[in-house]
């Protein structure tokens, strides 16, 4: 059964479906008592030995009723899931697959089929052939065949495009071959959802129109419907008559919703959204001792000290580690620049300073010394809940994301969002709020504040966007701004605009800037320190003007080569070949070697530290490096 | 803006003539007709002479076509019939009856968008536990046949309780308390299947919407947990939702015309059931005209709220 991908639930659904079909589709050998069969001595009897679910009205049996009146039912089904199946998958790949004005022509008719009065055109057709569940139950799937339709021509306007149906066409398939062979397959999923969802529908139409006598009457023989109808009219005199009547219904619905809901939920889509965005709550396992950290700048207290930081995602088989015992640390009003390649976890060590890791994401060990805004107490951003962290995000730590356009509330004016910020963080009065917005937009530079304030994110350009993000940022007066890749999705020269307010800002406010980037290019703008991550650990730790000149790990020397702002030109850029290893098959060794020109035997032995090394005539002396060859390497 | 109207005014018009042309054929090629139900109705017993004039006087002796033209024209002067069998007009009868249907089904897609989006929320803020309780809910009203909730309701809280009405409806206008007594059970009746949808519906949005970057920047930006899931995050997510109201509520149409019947409603769908029954045609016909009125009417309203609610449609 695990083939099928079926849950514990969807299986019950199938068993119980298949009983309830067996028995519908075998009532005249199974049923205990011919349904006609009256016995006005037992009338209305509850449940006994003889009658398993009770007697009606006129002492027939319920059990044998609900058998033959399944019987109706499923044949009903049938029809109408038939008609359904064929109008809506066959015209969807029709209009999917061959677009145009056939694809315009389905479009509207299965518009105008949606928005029709369903009732009505069955109530009209019933008029038309009284009692014909045949044509009642083709007119139902008729009608609904549009919804199905949509699904299929979504799937397949997927499908044509996928380079084996394209294939498939240039080599010189027919369209009607390539429908058949290689569109149809992938369609089987999706429509088997809605077929399961559609059925419970039709169960439910049919018996409606049968409990109002419109289709299949009591006169007629038994059906779901009729039964509830019959057991209306007594239920003043007994109520259980309406359990096993309405109660096959809702189990028979309910086994098809089921069905259909199991159909869809293939495990991984399933997992997801509903935990999305749980808040995530640190599940510190572990401290190590502290570590002697680079000294800092005047010697004073750090802003963010973070030490032996480990960040742990879910991943398949349990949690996996992305982030190893980082340590580095932020001064105020310093700018620090977090680099390294996607997937190194830079991303990660900076969200999880907001509490903002991915779903079910944690620091499970290390801690990040937060200092107060009195500045004499500090805060350990490892383990604070959610709770807690209302007093940290906006107000103490704000964060510049990626992708200006995706980081801003759609559905709201930028002024309407960032008054919202500002009260949160000061109460004011509206008038105050909106003059302190206006103030705000003019710091980051915007040139008409008035009207920004008034316009929707999706008017703005990307820059503009940006700016209106940092505005957000800057609203609560935070002592460290976390911008994660502040640029790269902008325009070159836009790029420069925001590297240059930024550099502005931190310079007139006093503001911390950790900054991650993958950009050499920015750090060199904008960075004192550089912190060098390569998967999920920091390998160099020195200033930026150390770094460019004198790189002492391997990576750190390689990710500066293939930087194509220092490649002398005329060459080709310079590639670090191979991948960054996936965390789960991190090793004890160093995670550079298989990449590393340099490499030795002793690199992989064991773990290596990230230790001090002495830096060359006129380079400050705090560097750390995480090379068994540091000093050795020595850039001659 | 000017465009949205006139594609409005288009699919609304081509819906009506579909709708009602539909009703002409399929009734003109029911084996029974008219003429003979009401010289049944009369008297027990007939001559094919007496079929034959029936017919003539009923129109029914015209051709497809004449006939739906005499309709559409009759329609451009605000008629649209009348009764075959008490000879009073079609609008009258709507007239009377659209009050208690829309009292149903308007009464039900408020009730039900309230409670609906607001399990919707929860569920989907929460998850675990009270998520999965919503998908049970969600999963029961579905599959709940309202004619069958109807009628345990009723025995409950009608027959055994009376607290409320068992059925009937009194006018608004003339007893306010009335009014709401008797529309209760059938609200509640017709909501759930509404809410479980809405409900299921919200939920799927609000987990979309809750998974995007500008709600974890909401929350690097220190807002509460409450304004960013019940004014941000609702508020995007009431996008996608608002407009599947507008297939509720056609749905609710239908479910009107189960459980008016059951309530003793004097309805559009309750006085459609029993039309079907005698092929009152110029009543199917004018009752279908009506439901479609009220589709178009919804779809207009949905496609309005959809504008306010997307400022990215709006300003396009």
């Amino acid at each position: 059964m695990k083939r099928l991908g079926l849950s514990p639930t969807g299986l019950v659904a199938a068993g119980f479906l298949l009983v309830v079909l067996l028995a519908s589709l075998g009532a005249p050998l199974l049923a205990p008592y011919d349904p006609e069969q009256q016995d006005l001595t037992a009338a209305l009897a509850g449940p006994s030995a003889e009658h398993w679910l009770g007697t009606d009205r006129l002492g027939r049996d319920v059990l044998s009723r609900l058998m033959y009146g399944g019987h109706v039912t499923f044949i009903a089904v049938a029809e109408a899931v038939a008609v359904y199946v064929v109008l809506g998958a066959g015209l969807g790949i029709l209009a999917g697959y061959l677009g145009g004005w056939v694809d315009r022509l389905i479009n509207g008719i299965s518009d105008l089929l949606l928005a029709l009065p369903g009732i009505i055109i069955l109530l009209m057709v019933l008029a038309v052939f009284p009692n014909n569940g045949a044509a009642t139950m083709a007119a139902l799937g008729a009608m609904t065949s549009p919804v199905l339709l949509r699904v299929t021509r979504g799937v397949t306007l997927a499908v044509r495009e996928e380079l084996y149906v394209r294939a498939a066409r240039l080599s010189g398939l027919t369209a009607g071959r390539i429908m058949v062979r290689h569109i149809l397959p992938r369609l089987a999923g999706p429509i088997t959802v809605q077929v399961f969802l559609f059925a419970a529908t039709a169960v439910l139409v049919q018996s409606s129109l049968s409990f109002l006598g419109l289709a299949t009457p009591e006169t007629v023989g038994p059906s779901w419907g009729n039964m509830v109808a019959h057991a209306a009219a007594v239920t003043s005199q007994d109520l259980w008559l309406a359990v096993p009547t309405g109660g096959i219904l809702v189990l028979t619905v309910l086994a098809l919703g089921l069905l259909g809901d199991a159909a869809r939920a293939r495990p991984a889509r399933r997992a997801a959204p509903t935990r999305a965005y749980r808040p995530v709550v640190p599940a510190v396992t572990s401290s190590p001792p502290a570590v002697p950290g680079p000294a800092t700048v005047n010697g004073a207290a750090p802003l963010l000290s973070v030490r032996g930081l480990t960040i742990a995602v879910p991943g398949p088989d349990g949690p996996v580690t992305v982030v190893r015992d980082v340590d580095f640390d932020v001064a105020a009003g310093e700018c620090v620049g977090l680099i390294g390649e996607s997937g190194s976890g830079k991303t990660m060590i900076a969200r999880s300073l907001l509490g903002l890791l991915p779903a079910g994401g944690a620091v499970t060990a290390g801690h990040a010394l937060f200092r107060d805004r009195s500045g004499s107490t500090t805060v350990d951003l490892a383990r604070l809940g959610e709770r807690e962290f209302a007093a940290i995000r906006g107000r103490r730590i704000g964060l510049v994301s990626q992708e200006p356009s995706s980081s801003l509330d759609p559905s709201f004016r930028v002024g309407s969002q960032l008054a919202e910020v500002i009260r949160r963080h000061e109460p004011m009065s509206r008038r105050q709020a909106r003059a302190r917005v206006l103030e705000l937009l003019a710091t980051v530079r915007l040139a008409d504040p008035e009207r920004v304030a008034r316009q929707y994110p999706h008017e703005l350009s990307g820059g503009m966007a940006q700016r209106v993000s940092i505005a957000l940022a800057l609203a609560g007066n935070p002592a460290l701004l976390v911008a994660d890749e502040p640029t790269t999705a902008l325009d070159v020269t836009v790029q420069a605009e925001i590297l240059d307010l930024l550099r502005d800002l931190q310079a007139r406010l006093g503001m911390a800037v950790l900054l991650v980037t993958h950009d050499w290019g920015v750090l060199a703008d904008l960075g004192e320190r550089a912190v060098v991550v390569y998967a999920g650990q920091v390998v160099e730790q020195a200033s930026v003007d150390d770094i460019y000149r004198d790189p002492r790990h391997p990576y750190t020397r390689r990710l500066l080569e293939a930087n194509p702002h220092r490649a002398p030109v005329g060459q080709g850029l310079p590639t670090i070949g191979g991948v960054v290893p996936s965390p789960t098959v991190w090793w004890p060794g160093c995670r550079f070697e298989p990449r590393c020109p340099d490499a030795t035997p002793r690199c992989v032995a064991g773990p290596v530290p990230l230790e001090p090394v002495g830096g060359e005539v006129g380079g400050s002396a705090n560097r750390l490096v995480r090379c068994v060859r540091a000093e050795e390497l020595v850039r001659r | 803006m000017v465009r949205a109207t006139v594609r409005w005014l288009a699919s609304s018009a081509a819906l009506l003539v579909v709708v009602t042309a539909l009703t002409f054929v399929l009734t003109s090629i029911a084996p029974g007709d008219a003429a003979t139900a009401i010289l049944s109705s009369q008297s027990g017993s007939y001559t094919p002479e007496q079929v034959e004039r029936m017919r003539h006087l009923l129109g029914e002796d015209q051709p497809l076509w004449a006939r739906y033209g005499a309709w559409l024209a009759d329609l451009a002067r605000g008629s649209l019939g009348t009764d075959l069998f008490s000879g009073q007009p079609v609008t009258e009868i709507i007239a009377a009856r659209l009050l208690p249907s829309m009292s149903l089904v308007v009464g039900t897609v408020l009730v039900a968008t309230l409670v609906g989006t607001w399990l919707g929320a929860v569920s989907a803020r929460r998850g675990g536990f009270v998520g999965r309780l919503v998908d049970v809910v969600s999963l029961l009203g579905f599959a709940v046949p309202s004619f069958w909730l109807a009628l345990v309701l009723i025995e409950l809280f009608a027959v055994r309780w009376r607290l409320f009405p068992p059925g009937g409806y009194v006018d608004p206008r003339d007893d306010l308390g009335g009014w709401l007594a008797t529309m209760t059970l059938p609200v509640v009746t017709l909501s759930a299947g509404a809410i479980a949808f809405i409900a299921k519906q919200t939920r799927d949005a609000m987990s979309d919407v809750l998974a995007q970057e500008y709600i974890t920047m909401l929350r690097a930006r220190g807002l509460s947990e409450r304004s960013i899931v019940y004014k941000h995050a609702l508020r995007n997510a009431a996008i996608p939702v608002v407009t599947m109201l507008g297939l509720t509520l056609v749905s609710l149409l239908s479910g009107a015309v189960v459980i008016e019947g059951i309530f003793f409603i004097p309805g559009l769908g309750e006085r459609a059931v029993v039309a079907t029954g005698d092929h009152n045609l110029p009543v199917i016909t004018g009752i279908a005209f009506c439901f479609t009125l009220v589709v178009v009417t919804t779809n207009l309203i949905v496609d309005l709220a959809y504008r306010a609610l997307n400022p990215r449609v709006r300003h396009s």
